[in-house]
Order: structure tokens, then C-alpha cells, then sequence
């Protein structure tokens, strides 16, 4: 087995949010399949670097796929071909000698380019803003089986909890939408008793939140849960929807 | 009462009236296809039932007034939602690829949508606003497809409207909230089965009718 790869990128370039970008061809050589796809552009990078070129940005921070920060369409696929991947546990041997990949970033209305391959989440971050959490007085820890939970509910929450934030489920979306997203946080809340009090308040604020940042509406197309690095399941989009008709119809909340 | 407005003009709230409407459409197809499948009785039985139908009178009115009223909240409501997700990404990926998630019928939705509208109101000019008052209505449709061009039409425009119930089917319980490990795979399946159903149903007729 060859150990190492050669490839051509096309990687979307842009300055800044206001300027207008446009695709650059990369050769890179000799990379090892051992690399992730970020240490792939670490490596381009570098080169970039020595020629006194501008590096190509992109986010990142945990590197092990639980921070939720990097992410960019690989060939029309976000976080790349591997199925539950992020983009920096994508390894290189996924790829071979000679690939020809396109890179760009999350495409979104609500997600403006910042530069290169960075986008603008903090969206995801309002709409969290907008219920996305629930309201007790800290202090010292309730004794622990005064909230009997069932294990069922607990695995779906935790299940639900998965979700990284990195916004594929955006990228993917031919609608652009952030339902995947909005039903995961508001179901990790929904399915423990704490969550309950405020889960009407927060499927309306969410919601309505979300509908305001300009993403797009669910289809059920389901492009969402098949890119999700965390196979969030559409069965929180259900959900969502379960609890947003309780909430408008059944509840006082308005 | 702001708040039902609020509700209805949501994204969920939308979504909600796309699959109530969605779904009353799906026992409208079940009902005409059911009145339909009456013309391979030949002319007679044919003509007995559009007599007993409009017999109804203002009953029929009110129904079909419905329809339109139906028809109309789906198809704003289906291009408002549709022009708001064409927005939702001004800017379009260079590449884009398939994770296996969409089907030839959810990637199609307002597409077929609007090929079904215009095939709707084709079809009402046809055979609904029509001068019956001489010809017995099967002798209408038996006319009509004599002519081939027609016969490929009407069976085309039943493969479209099977694409969209195809998705449309599965996606209305979905947007109520109905996702369930045991009964979606049952409900997918009978959606399915479903359009075929629409589709082979209806888009016989034409043929056996050509053929006769
Ligand atoms: C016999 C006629 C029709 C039937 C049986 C039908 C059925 C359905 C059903 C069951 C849905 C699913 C709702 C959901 O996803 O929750 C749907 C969605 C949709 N329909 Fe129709 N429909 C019909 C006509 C039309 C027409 C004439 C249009 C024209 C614009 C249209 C446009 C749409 C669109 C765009 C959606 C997707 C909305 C979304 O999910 O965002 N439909 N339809
Ligand atoms: S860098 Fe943290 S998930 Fe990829």
C-alpha cells in the first residue's frame, strides 16, 4: 500500500466578508495517508507560508472531533466522504494518488464567509440564546435519585447532546435549513425532567429565533442526519415539531 | 387571536398546513382514482356515477370549493417556503453531492408542485368547465384520448404527481411530529405503494381509453 498521496486542491479563497472570492488550484505532494485532512492543509500551509503567500484559514480547535469547530464542503460532501466524521478525524488514507478535491466552506445565508474557509456560526449560537437552556439556582448537587430518569430517555438525551454545533446539518441542507440543529438542542432539554418547566418558552423562542436568522425550512430530505458527523437522527426533528404544536396549542405561552 | 397568525406563519407553523393540506389531498387522490376506475365499466356505469355525483348539488359545491380553498393555502404556502430556501444560500456550492439522504422525489418537491398546478387547471378546462349539457361526460374523456399527444400527457403528469406523494406521503407525518422506530418504515412503505397506486391507477386510464 502506498503510504503517501499527491493531490490537486481547489480551495475557496475570499479576503473578507465584503470581498468577493474565488477558487485557487494547489498541488500537494507526498502526503501521508496517516495525515488528517487538516494536517493536510497544515502541510500547504507551511509551503503557503514560505512562498509569502497568505495561509489558507481555516477553523479548528480540538482537532478530535468534539469541539465542533472545523468543517468545509469536501467535493460536495460537508466534513468530507467518511460517514460520522469530522473534518479533522477525516484521514488522508480515505483519498488516492492524483484526487482532485474541491474545498469550500459551510454555504449559507445565515453563515457569512469571514475569510477563506471560515464561516460566521454565531447563529447557532443566538438560537441557543433563545431557549437553549434551562434555569436553576446553583449550589451544592440535588441528591442524585431524587430525578428518577428513564435509561431510555436518558440514551435518546444523550444521543440528542451529541451534537457538536459545526453546522453541517446547514451545509447539507439543500434549503439551508438549521432544523437538524434547533431539534437536537431543544430534545436533549425536552427528554429530561429538568428540561420540562421551560419547554414550552423554549420550542417557540428557539424556533422563532431560528426562522429570523434567514436559514431556510425542513423539508424532511434528511441530507442532514446522513452528514452529521454525530448521526444526530431526524427524530428530533419530529420532535422539535411535537413539542413546538404543544407549546402553541396546549400551553399559555404566546 | 395574534397568536394563531404567529403560529401559522412559523416555519413549523407552515410546514404544518403544507402536510394537513398535503394529507387531504392524498384522500382526495384515493376518492377520484376510486370514481375513476368506473370508466373501465364502459360509458353507462361511467355516466351513472358523474349523474349521482352531481345529484349532490350544493354538497358538491361546498366540497369542491374546499378543494380549491386547500389548494390554495398548499400551493402559497409551498412557494413562499420554497422562495424563502432558494434564499436561505445566495451563494451555491461549486460541487455538491448526494449523502444518501434525498430521494428523485424530495429533491423535487416545488418542481413537481408546480407542473401538478398547471396540469390541475389543464385538466379542469378539459373535463370540469366543459359544455356537458350534449355529450355524456365518458364520451368527453373517450374523445380526448383518442388523441395521443393527450394520452402521453395525462400518463407524464401521473408520474409527477406520484414523485411528489411519494416523499409528500411520509414527509406529512413527519411534520406532525409521527417519527416512531416501528411504524415510519410501515408508513414510508405505504407511501410508496401509495404512489404507485396513484400513478399505475390513473395513468392506465388514458391507455385503456386510447386503446378502446
Ligand atoms: C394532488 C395534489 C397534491 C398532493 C396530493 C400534494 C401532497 C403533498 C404532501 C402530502 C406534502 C407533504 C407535506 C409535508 O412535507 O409535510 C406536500 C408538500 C409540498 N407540496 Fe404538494 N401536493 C399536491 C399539489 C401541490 C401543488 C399543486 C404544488 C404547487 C406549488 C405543491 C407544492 C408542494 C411543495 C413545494 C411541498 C413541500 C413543502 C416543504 O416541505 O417545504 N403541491 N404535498
Ligand atoms: S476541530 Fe474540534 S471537532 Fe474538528
Amino acid at each position: 500500500m502506498k503510504k503517501s498521496i499527491s493531490l490537486t486542491l481547489k480551495v475557496w479563497r475570499q479576503a473578507g466578508s465584503t470581498e468577493k472570492g474565488s477558487f485557487e488550484t494547489y498541488a500537494v505532494k507526498d502526503i501521508s495517508t496517516d495525515m488528517s485532512f487538516l494536517e493536510m492543509l497544515d502541510v500547504l500551509n507551511e509551503d503557503l507560508t514560505r512562498e509569502g503567500k497568505p495561509p489558507i484559514a481555516f477553523d479548528h480547535d480540538c482537532r478530535e472531533g468534539i469541539c465542533g469547530m472545523c468543517g468545509a464542503v469536501v467535493n460536495g460532501r460537508p466534513h468530507g466522504p467518511e460517514k460520522g466524521t469530522t473534518l479533522c478525524q477525516l484521514h488522508m488514507r480515505h483519498f488516492s494518488d492524483n484526487d482532485e478535491l474541491v474545498i469550500e466552506p459551510w454555504r449559507s445565508r445565515a453563515f457569512p464567509v469571514v475569510k477563506d474557509l471560515v464561516v460566521d456560526r454565531s447563529p447557532l449560537e443566538r438560537i441557543i440564546i433563545a431557549g437553549g437552556y434551562i434555569s436553576v439556582n446553583t449550589g451544592s448537587a440535588p441528591e442524585a435519585n431524587s430525578l428518577p430518569v428513564p435509561q431510555e430517555a436518558a440514551e435518546k438525551a444523550m444521543d440528542a447532546a451529541a451534537c457538536i454545533g459545526c453546522g453541517a446539518c446547514v451545509a447539507a441542507c439543500p434549503n439551508g435549513s438549521a432544523m437538524l440543529f434547533t431539534s437536537a438542542k431543544i430534545s436533549h432539554l425536552a427528554l429530561l425532567p429538568q428540561g420540562r418547566p421551560e419547554a414550552a418558552r423554549r420550542a417557540i423562542g428557539m424556533v422563532q429565533e431560528m426562522d429570523r436568522l434567514g436559514f431556510g425550512n425542513c423539508s424532511n430530505i434528511t441530507e442532514c442526519q446522513v452528514e452529521c458527523p454525530k448521526e444526530v437522527s431526524i427524530s428530533n426533528i419530529a420532535r422539535l415539531n411535537r413539542e413546538f404544536m404543544k407549546a402553541w396549542l396546549a400551553a399559555d405561552e404566546k | 387571536m395574534a397568536w394563531v397568525l404567529k403560529f401559522f406563519v412559523s416555519s413549523v407553523g407552515r410546514k404544518l398546513l403544507m402536510a394537513g393540506t398535503g394529507l387531504c389531498f392524498v384522500l382526495f387522490l384515493t376518492t377520484h382514482l376510486a370514481g375513476n376506475l368506473l370508466l373501465y365499466r364502459g360509458g353507462d356505469v361511467f355516466n351513472a356515477y358523474a349523474a349521482r355525483l352531481h345529484s349532490l348539488g350544493p354538497l358538491l359545491t361546498i366540497f369542491e370549493l374546499g378543494l380549491l380553498a386547500l389548494a390554495l393555502v398548499h400551493v402559497v404556502f409551498g412557494l413562499w417556503l420554497f422562495y424563502e430556501n432558494d434564499r436561505a444560500r445566495p451563494v451555491k456550492y461549486a460541487v455538491k453531492k448526494s449523502g444518501g439522504g434525498q430521494t428523485w422525489g424530495s429533491a423535487t418537491m416545488p418542481y413537481t408542485g408546480v407542473l401538478m398546478l398547471a396540469f390541475v387547471i389543464y385538466h379542469l378546462i378539459r373535463f370540469h368547465f366543459v359544455d356537458k349539457t350534449n355529450i355524456p361526460i365518458y364520451e368527453i374523456v373517450k374523445a380526448a384520448f383518442q388523441n395521443s399527444f393527450e394520452v402521453a400527457l395525462y400518463v407524464a403528469a401521473m408520474g409527477v404527481v406520484a414523485l411528489h406523494v411519494s416523499h409528500g406521503f411520509w414527509s406529512a407525518f413527519q411534520t406532525l411530529g409521527a417519527h416512531h422506530t416501528k411504524y415510519t418504515p410501515i408508513i414510508k412503505a405505504a407511501g410508496l405503494i401509495f404512489s404507485m397506486v396513484v400513478g399505475i391507477g390513473f395513468g392506465f386510464i388514458p391507455i385503456y381509453m386510447r386503446l378502446l
